[in-house]
């Protein structure tokens, strides 16, 4: 039939010139993952410290801005390395562009480490009176530790448009129409809330049985409301012509499609039932699994809905 | 004043001096284009067409290059031009994700982001841009958009209801306009891509962007690499080339 013939009806492209290929590869993919964590821990333990007693949470005043710390400056590294022009960093803080989003989320994050790094200081020292005792930076952490509870707040605060800027980087990348703004906005909050329940497991073994049922609820819920909108997105995203065209690239299978959907099953599904299991059981060491495997599958998500948008044509 | 430009593809033979023009007038490099032009066919054996589209920078009112930008590098000229400054430019490649119209590429000699300007220098010294300078057949009209007795505006009001922009959804208001074109020439989910579209060799991607030949590291290292090995003697030293090609030097 004619009308199924498609040199009938279409055009074909017969001559051109290779067009770019992935252009923000795994590093962005990596910078978007730690810094979920980064933030996450903060968020979750915010949660924590304000449903237990701290006495229920060991270590948690030092152990989580650690943990930030770690994971923001891994996201911080790499936002540098995926730079074509690394030293020209500096360029954002001396001529800051306020439209973009990539600025305003600089200058964000740097205040946020810059917070998480007084805190994990502070908070270090403070739980450990006999480590580095004559030490001047050590002495004057101890004395200012009534500092660690004023900047929390600010930082709860911050974690959440620091967590979403990224979002707002993908809206402005106008022609990737796979990322909608409210879902991206939606997908960075529970990634945030996954990655941070999950790294926050890793030292949850002294706490409270009612702390870690609590861990595992924030895992279960956000792996759950994340699942369902990638389901949403995979499956019903008819509106947009590129981006149904887009998630062809995983539709059709190939290493696209094995990569989402074994992220969502490593990442989503299995951590879901499991953390559901263990809220009855308190079964720390299935915890502990849940919560790696969580890590692993977001990753997995967010590497191929960062990668497949750049594979289509835009001219 | 507002600088646009048209390209009237019913005179585009698809010559491809525009592109060449474009290359030596602005030392683009290798494997890196400002301006290309695009063979499509159309219709079946022997009822066929083919259409050649020009394609470059749309020079928006509205860009997503300019406001994804983090350091001002892209931005405006007071004759509307969008303009960008290598020596700013971080190398983020945001623009390249923002702009609708893949018109933006990393140049892998200065690592910075580059695109069309619609040749910012010759116009400055009251010259057209190269590619209009070049073309044999007239088929790219280069003007003041906002001067109603310029050649593009007069154009533009001859063939009203022929007129059109690339992607005029995405609300760029685009500066760079076509006449003769339809869904099939200038949208491009309207065009299949099959394997080995480019006549001359089987590369449909670039698998690398930026500077093929210096990898992560050697970002944060060139710009405290000495050049002093390299004086004439230096140059005739062609022992060390097999070890260069082996790490993938030219």
């Amino acid at each position: 039939m004619v009308e199924h013939t498609v040199s009938a009806t279409q055009a074909i492209v017969t001559l051109d010139v290779a067009l770019p290929g992935i252009i923000w590869g795994w590093m962005i993919t990596l910078n978007m993952w730690a810094k979920s964590v980064g933030t996450g821990v903060v968020l979750v333990g915010a949660f924590l410290l304000w449903r237990h007693k701290k006495e229920e949470l060991p270590g948690i005043r030092w152990t989580m801005p650690l943990i930030s710390f770690v994971f923001l400056n891994i996201f911080l590294l790499f936002t540098l390395t995926d730079l074509h022009q690394p030293y020209r960093m500096i360029n954002i803080f001396l001529h800051p562009h306020w439209t973009s989003a990539i600025t305003v989320g600089a200058w964000m994050a740097s205040l946020f480490t810059l917070l998480i790094s007084i805190m994990a200081v502070i908070g270090f020292f403070e739980a450990h009176p006999n480590v580095r005792k004559n030490c001047k930076l050590a002495n004057l952490a101890r004395e200012k530790s009534a500092l660690y509870d004023k900047i929390f707040p600010v930082a709860v605060v911050l974690a959440v448009p620091v967590t979403l800027y990224t979002a707002i980087i993908m809206a402005e990348s106008a022609a990737r129409e796979l990322w909608q703004t409210p879902a991206e906005l939606m997908q960075m909050m529970w990634a945030a809330l996954m990655a941070g329940a999950a790294g926050l497991v890793f030292v949850s073994d002294k706490w409270s049985e009612g702390a870690r049922r609590d861990l595992a609820l924030v895992l279960a819920i956000s792996t759950f409301f994340s699942f369902m909108m990638y389901m949403g997105e995979y499956f019903f995203s008819f509106k947009s012509a590129e981006a149904e065209a887009t998630l062809a690239y995983v539709h059709a299978g190939g290493e696209y499609n094995t990569e989402f959907w074994a992220g969502m099953l490593i990442g989503f599904v299995a951590p879901f039932f499991i953390a559901i299991g263990t809220m009855k059981s308190d079964n720390k060491t299935l915890l502990r699994f849940a919560a790696l495997l969580a890590l692993i599958g977001l990753f997995m998500a967010k590497d191929v809905w960062l990668k497949i948008p750049q594979m289509l044509p835009l001219s | 004043m507002k600088l646009g430009f048209l390209v009237d593809l019913n005179l585009c033979m698809g010559c491809k001096g525009c592109e060449i023009a474009c290359k030596v007038e602005n030392e683009v490099p290798l494997g890196s284009w400002r301006l290309r032009v695009k063979y499509i066919d159309i219709g079946t054996f022997p009822e066929t067409s083919r259409s050649f589209t020009p394609l470059r920078c749309n020079h928006c009112e509205n860009a997503p290059c300019e406001r994804i930008c983090p350091v001002s590098a892209l931005h405006y000229l007071e004759n509307g031009i969008v303009n960008i400054d290598n020596e700013r430019c971080i190398g983020c490649a945001g623009c390249m994700m923002a702009c609708p119209y893949g018109a933006i590429y990393m140049d892998p000699e200065t690592n910075t982001a580059d695109k069309c300007t619609y040749c910012a220098h010759r116009i400055e010294s009251g010259m057209m841009p190269a590619c209009v300078v070049i073309c044999p057949v007239q088929a790219n009209i280069f003007g003041d958009i906002e001067d109603e007795s310029s050649h593009i505006s007069r154009y533009i009001m001859e063939h009203q209801g022929a007129v059109q922009v690339r992607k005029p959804e995405k609300h760029t208001n685009p500066k760079h306009f076509y006449v003769g074109g339809g869904t099939q020439t200038l949208d491009p989910l309207a065009q299949q891509r099959l394997e080995g579209y480019n006549l001359f060799n089987n590369i449909t991607h670039l698998e690398h962007v930026g500077d093929p030949n210096h990898g992560v590291i050697d970002r944060f290292l060139k710009p405290f690499e000495s050049h002093e090995e390299l004086d004439n003697k230096s140059m005739m030293d062609f022992a060390s080339e097999g070890a260069h090609e082996a790490e993938g030097g030219h």
